[in-house]
């Protein structure tokens, strides 16, 4: 299952060990060529970069003056900046609240599908289709009319233009409005779960009914257990993709995480301080601060997955 | 008709009116852009329906020239970046994936591994110090930036997407190349390249969508307008429209927009399988 299950069975199986063949001297050889861009990459675009920013977060650096070394400061300053707490409790909101709405939504979907629905093809498309497009500028734009002071949600309600407010520029409902963007692209992970229903054998599902099993305790019994390391696989990636959310908070916003701060996303605090304020080095302890984050909280995904996803296998 | 009979038809039928209506209300404001980028602009505030009395494409006239440079030079810029990115994408990651599925080598397990975890890397840890060096080197403000890292196959991804596909072909025909006499370049790039165009078809297809949506790297390393790509240049256009011009800004969304809608449409087979094989196998 996926990259991720591929890292897991990486570390459950030991490396084979053997002498080394003649055939395996060609391959040696044939394998520095065929990995060239790929190590080459890895070094100069990965992992020097990363260090370099790993030194940087140390440093105050404003591309005009040489770096200087400041030791903890920048890590000290992120405990304080009373912005970056909220912009932290934002991006946790947003993922805490539209990840597992998207999630119940792309599996719900994805079962009533599955039950040999005619015009699985055309519905499969219409609800595809917005998680291509979901990322853009252009679909931000849509949302920014949409959600504001005259614009189409508000005319479909029937708010007149005296009881009918803005939902951008309501500080309590911009961060809302920028949820149901990423709502609304739940067609990705309906398509990986659906790929995942397809694969349980329907003898489980005969060998249920034949013990008088209900729909639904068919579903409890059989459909979600064999189906929770799909629903772990999106789980990981779509917390992943939440923690670095930008675009849409910027657009939405005008590129300044407004109304008073309740759109300022970790992404896009750390965008501002390092390519507006060129405060590099704050930046870049803030990348690290956000790279600790994903690695602890893909960790514990992995840690507790061990009490609730099944492996068939 | 049987009692039992009747009450599964009215189930089913419940079911696809959930369905339809649940389709309705996804697609309903991307019809609703399209329509209203066709009527004048004070109705885009007033009308909610998306009946269109008449056509009008002086949204398309006035968006088109609203910014600095024509809006084709948009994108012509975001094709440039495209092309160079699925270009690199499609060589750079095929050799890695073909070394990765067919080489036996030291430190394998290692480097596949490396490779899985660059998959999960936010971009934030290493785009500071690339800016830097970018900057240093003069390269922004340049497509250099955007494309260099494709052709370094940093798009770990595709290397696995491709790798998953080499490993499906039968071993037999590698084998049989090699007894003939074949060395591993000619057995890549005559067995195995024609063999996974399926793999590279969704690898082309993917690289275009998210290059063109791209915004962080683009935003970053593009800030003079002669090089903005489409996405760039469109918030450009919010930042520096008055709100009477919210037509013409839907007719520009619509021409970003586009492009993706007909790739999706012929590419949509290449598409489903990608992410089902890879977030399933």
């Amino acid at each position: 299952m996926s990259a991720l299950g591929e890292l897991a069975r990486l570390r459950r199986q030991p490396a084979p060990h053997g002498p080394a063949t003649a055939r395996s001297k060609a391959d040696e050889r044939a394998s520095w060529v065929f990995l060239a861009p790929w190590i080459t990459g890895l070094l100069v675009i990965t992992i020097v970069p990363m260090a370099a920013s790993l030194w940087l977060s140390f440093t105050e650096y404003n591309l005009l003056q040489a770096p200087s070394w400041i030791g903890l400061d920048n890590y000290q300053r992120l405990f304080q900046d009373p912005r970056m707490h909220n912009a932290l409790w934002v991006t946790s909101r947003y993922v805490a609240i539209s990840v597992p709405l998207q999630l119940l939504l792309s599996l719900g979907l994805a079962v009533l599908l599955n039950q040999g629905m005619r015009g699985l093809a055309l519905y499969r498309s219409a609800y595809y289709l917005p998680s291509l497009l979901g990322g853009s500028v252009a679909i931000a734009v849509l949302w920014r009319q949409m959600f504001g002071h005259d614009g189409l949600v508000n005319q479909v309600l029937g708010f007149g233009s005296i009881e009918g407010r803005s939902w951008i520029s309501d500080p309590s409902t911009a961060l809302g409005t920028i949820m149901t963007l990423n709502v609304w692209t739940f067609g990705a992970p309906m398509i990986i779960f659906l790929a995942g229903l397809r694969q349980i054998p329907n003898m489980y599902y005969e060998a249920a009914s034949v013990d008088g099993a209900s729909r639904f305790r068919q579903f409890r019994s059989v459909t979600l257990p064999l189906l929770t390391p799909i629903i772990f696989f999106n789980l990981v990636l779509q917390v992943i993709g939440a923690f670095q959310a930008f675009t849409d908070a910027f657009v939405i916003s005008g590129g300044d995480g407004g109304p008073s701060d309740s759109t300022m996303f970790y992404s896009l605090y750390l965008y501002l301080q390092g390519f507006r304020n060129f405060d590099m080095g704050y930046a870049a302890a803030m990348a690290w601060l956000l790279l600790a984050l994903v690695a602890a909280f893909t960790a514990i995904n992995f840690a507790v997955s061990k009490y609730w996803v099944f492996y068939d296998d | 008709m049987t009692e039992r009979h009747r009450r599964r038809v009215a189930v089913r039928a419940g079911k696809h009116v959930l369905l339809t209506a649940v389709a309705l209300v996804m697609l309903y404001p991307l019809l609703w852009m399209v329509v209203s980028s066709l009527r004048p602009d004070e109705q885009i505030f007033t009308q909610a329906g998306l009946l269109l009395t008449d056509v009008d494409l002086s949204n398309y006239e006035d968006g088109w020239d609203a910014l600095g440079q024509p809006f084709s030079r948009y994108v012509l810029n975001s094709l440039l970046v495209a092309v160079g990115c699925i270009v690199g994408n499609l060589v750079s990651c095929s050799m890695a994936a073909y070394a990765f599925a067919r080489l036996e080598f030291r430190r394998r397990r290692l480097f596949f591994a490396i490779m899985l975890m660059t998959i999960m890397l936010p971009i934030h840890v290493i785009i500071v110090p690339q800016y830097i060096v970018f900057s240093q080197l003069e390269l922004t403000n340049t497509f250099v930036p955007l494309v260099l890292p494709k052709l370094l196959a940093t798009d770990a991804f595709f290397v696995f997407l491709m790798v998953q596909f080499i490993r499906g072909l039968p071993r037999e025909l590698d084998e049989a190349a090699r007894i003939d006499g074949a060395g591993h370049a000619r057995i890549y790039l005559r067995i195995i390249l024609p063999l996974m165009t399926p793999a590279l078809a969704t690898t082309a297809i993917f690289t275009f969508i998210w290059t063109w949506n791209d915004f962080f790297s683009q935003l970053i390393y593009l800030t003079d307008p002669s090089v903005y790509t489409v996405p760039v240049a469109l918030r450009s256009f919010v930042d520096s429209a008055s709100s009477s011009s919210w037509g013409a800004m839907f007719a520009m969304s619509v021409v970003s927009l586009l492009p993706v809608f007909v790739v999706f449409l012929f590419g949509q087979r290449y598409l489903v399988r990608g992410i089902a094989t890879t977030g399933i196998k």
